[in-house]
């Protein structure tokens, strides 16, 4: 059984006059490292929220075909169904907090799942180290700057611990070395076992750790598949896809005339592959 | 011209979030100001305009003391766009926001329905004139806080993050109509992560750290150096890193490559022009 099931799913939201989601259809394996990207409207924050029944329970409209997550049908259980199961940062780090101090934010989640008093207090210590949190620990998370909120928004989605974690560009308010080390933990999670459905549009920062990239334009999935190959057409460029900028560089090599043996995502990568062309 | 002198501010008496900042923007300048999460970029941006007023020093706008001008008039010169589209998109439709700004600032009505017009189609909201703010995606309800007031065209524009939630379209077009803006004489400060945007828009960038502003200089100068790197949690950016890998083989490469189009020729003359 996949881990999420898109089965022919549209979705427009109510009062909208055109789908937000058109006849999706795609599978999604435990142990998965998906990127999603894509202009901005074309319908990635809708596709996230289809996954955990946000939409169509709290976001209503019309829907037509249906998304199973771990193998529930997302129109026939209730929305806290789907909390342990795949856990969203929101894009909006403010919409997604509620409580009073960072602390409570991060053991909000799993004290409504019923989890027990210690080990969420374990999860609480452990994420406030892992996401350096500790001088904010009692900060009211209004009274945070917007990276600190992200990084506790990624903080109180991970204490969740979902099977998928489901992040709407999570990194677009940090630092980049804090964007850095969050990528690493959830790649590290990722090799754990958790799957990854991320949202991005720079994809210098995560097409590395991505087992699969799908691409979507006006609600539709337009591309899907290995990140090298996805990236290497040109149609990244035609719809504003933030193509890595090694990869861009081996784009304009080819067209004049120098091709590299494979499609380089990072840096070192296109080092080396230049290496390796001279001593040819 | 806008001069920060001494500024000092704290949220909450205990914790101070700018210590003693002190900074020059000249008329016509384009300016980019970096640093960490929680450094006081957005608490700095928030004085050039009055919504935040110094506890300590003074902020001077074309040589007045803003101590004595009424939000209401700072604003007619710095307009400034929120970090977060939430705290900024109040009414009940994309046009009425971006009209909103433009009639506070005595546009006449046709005046201000063909600004609109035209600063929504520049940023790619085109058709979304009549929609609720409250039902747009992320980078759309960004955009739209970015038209209502890039559309009033202020002598000073002060851009808290403005690339977030954008595409590389968007970006692309975003970055032109501010080159447009400043070919015409306005001054443009950005706070921003998006150290690519930077290098390729903004010659002038400030660095600021833990409520202090470590460096200010030339882009170039100030972003190679190793105190604004560590301090700033700048990671290199990818185009760095492959030109750093290949220097170690290839030691003609330069040291200072950051343009995607140096790296190519590099590159090029590397594997003998092919
Ligand atoms: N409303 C507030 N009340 C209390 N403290 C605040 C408030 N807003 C910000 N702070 C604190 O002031 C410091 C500076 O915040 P500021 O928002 O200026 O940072 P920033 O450089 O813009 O960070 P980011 O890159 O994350 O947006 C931070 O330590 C933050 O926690
Ligand atoms: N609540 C809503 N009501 C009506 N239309 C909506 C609503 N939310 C989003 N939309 C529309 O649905 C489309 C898809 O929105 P979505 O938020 O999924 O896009 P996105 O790909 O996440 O964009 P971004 O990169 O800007 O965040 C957009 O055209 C948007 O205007
Ligand atoms: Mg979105
Ligand atoms: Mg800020």
């Amino acid at each position: 059984m996949a881990l999420i099931e898109f089965a022919d799913f549209s979705f427009k939201y109510l009062g909208a006059d055109s789908l937000a989601l058109k006849r999706i259809k795609l599978t999604i394996d435990e142990g998965e490292y998906v990127v999603i990207t894509g202009p901005s409207g074309c319908g990635k924050t809708t596709f996230c929220r289809a996954i955990n029944a946000l939409v169509p329970q709290f976001h209503r409209g019309y829907v037509a075909g249906n998304v199973y997550t771990d193998g529930k049908n997302t129109r026939e259980n209730e929305v806290a169904t789907f909390a342990s199961v795949a856990g969203l940062v929101f894009q909006n780090p403010e919409n997604q907090l509620v409580t009073l101090d960072v602390e409570k934010e991060i053991a909000f989640g799993p004290e409504n799942l019923g989890v027990a008093p210690d080990e969420i207090r374990r999860r609480v210590e452990e994420l406030i180290d892992l996401l350096d949190l500790e001088e904010l620990r009692e900060k009211h998370p209004h009274e945070m700057s917007g990276g600190e909120q992200q990084r506790v928004a990624i903080a109180a989605t991970l204490a969740l611990r979902p099977k998928v974690l489901v992040a709407d560009e999570p990194t677009s308010n940090l630092d980049p070395t804090s964007a850095e080390v969050i990528l690493e933990i959830i790649a590290h999670l990722n090799k754990r076992g958790m799957a990854v459905v991320l949202v991005e549009h720079r994809l210098d920062l995560v097409a590395k750790d991505a087992s699969r990239i799908i691409l979507m334009n006006k609600g539709r999935i337009v591309a899907d598949g290995n990140p090298r190959e996805i990236l290497a057409m040109d149609l990244c460029e035609e719809i504003g896809v933030g193509v890595p900028k090694a990869t861009q560089v081996y784009k304009r090599l080819k067209t004049r005339g120098v091709e590299l043996r494979n499609v380089p995502l990072t840096g070192v990568e296109l080092a080396e592959l230049v290496q390796e062309a001279t001593s040819r | 011209m806008i001069i920060l002198e001494d500024v000092h501010y704290s949220y909450d008496g205990v914790y101070t979030a700018l210590r003693g900042i002190s900074l020059q923007v000249d008329d016509g300048e384009r300016l980019a100001v970096i640093g960490a999460n929680g450094a006081g970029k957005t608490t700095m941006i928030k004085h050039m305009n009055g919504l935040l007023r110094p506890q300590n020093g003074r902020v001077i706008l074309d040589g007045q003391d803003t101590k004595f001008m009424s939000v209401a008039e700072i604003a007619r010169k710095v307009g400034l766009v929120f970090q977060n589209p939430d705290h900024q998109l109040f009414l009940d439709s994309v046009k009425e926001e971006v009209e909103f700004g433009l009639r506070n600032l005595g546009f006449t009505e046709s005046e201000a329905e063909q600004r609109c017009q035209g600063t929504l189609a520049s940023l790619g909201l085109g058709g979304f004139a009549e929609r609720s703010p409250f039902t747009l995606s992320g980078g759309e309800r960004k955009r739209v806080a970015l038209a209502s007031v890039l559309s009033t065209e202020p002598r000073f524009l002060a851009l808290d993050e403005p690339t977030i939630g954008q595409d590389a379209h968007q970006k692309n077009r975003l970055a032109q109509m501010l080159a447009e803006m400043n070919k015409r004489g306005r001054t443009v400060v950005v706070v921003t992560h998006d150290i690519e945007f930077v290098i390729e828009n903004f010659p002038r960038t400030v660095a600021m750290a833990e409520g202090q502003i470590i460096a200010d200089g030339s882009t170039s100068m100030v972003l190679s150096n190793d105190e604004v790197i560590e301090r700033c949690a700048l990671a290199p950016p990818q185009m760095t890193l492959a030109a750093r890998a290949l220097r170690n083989v290839f030691p003609e490469v330069g040291q200072r490559l950051t343009l995607l189009s140096e790296l190519e020729e590099t590159i090029m003359g590397i594997l003998g022009g092919a």
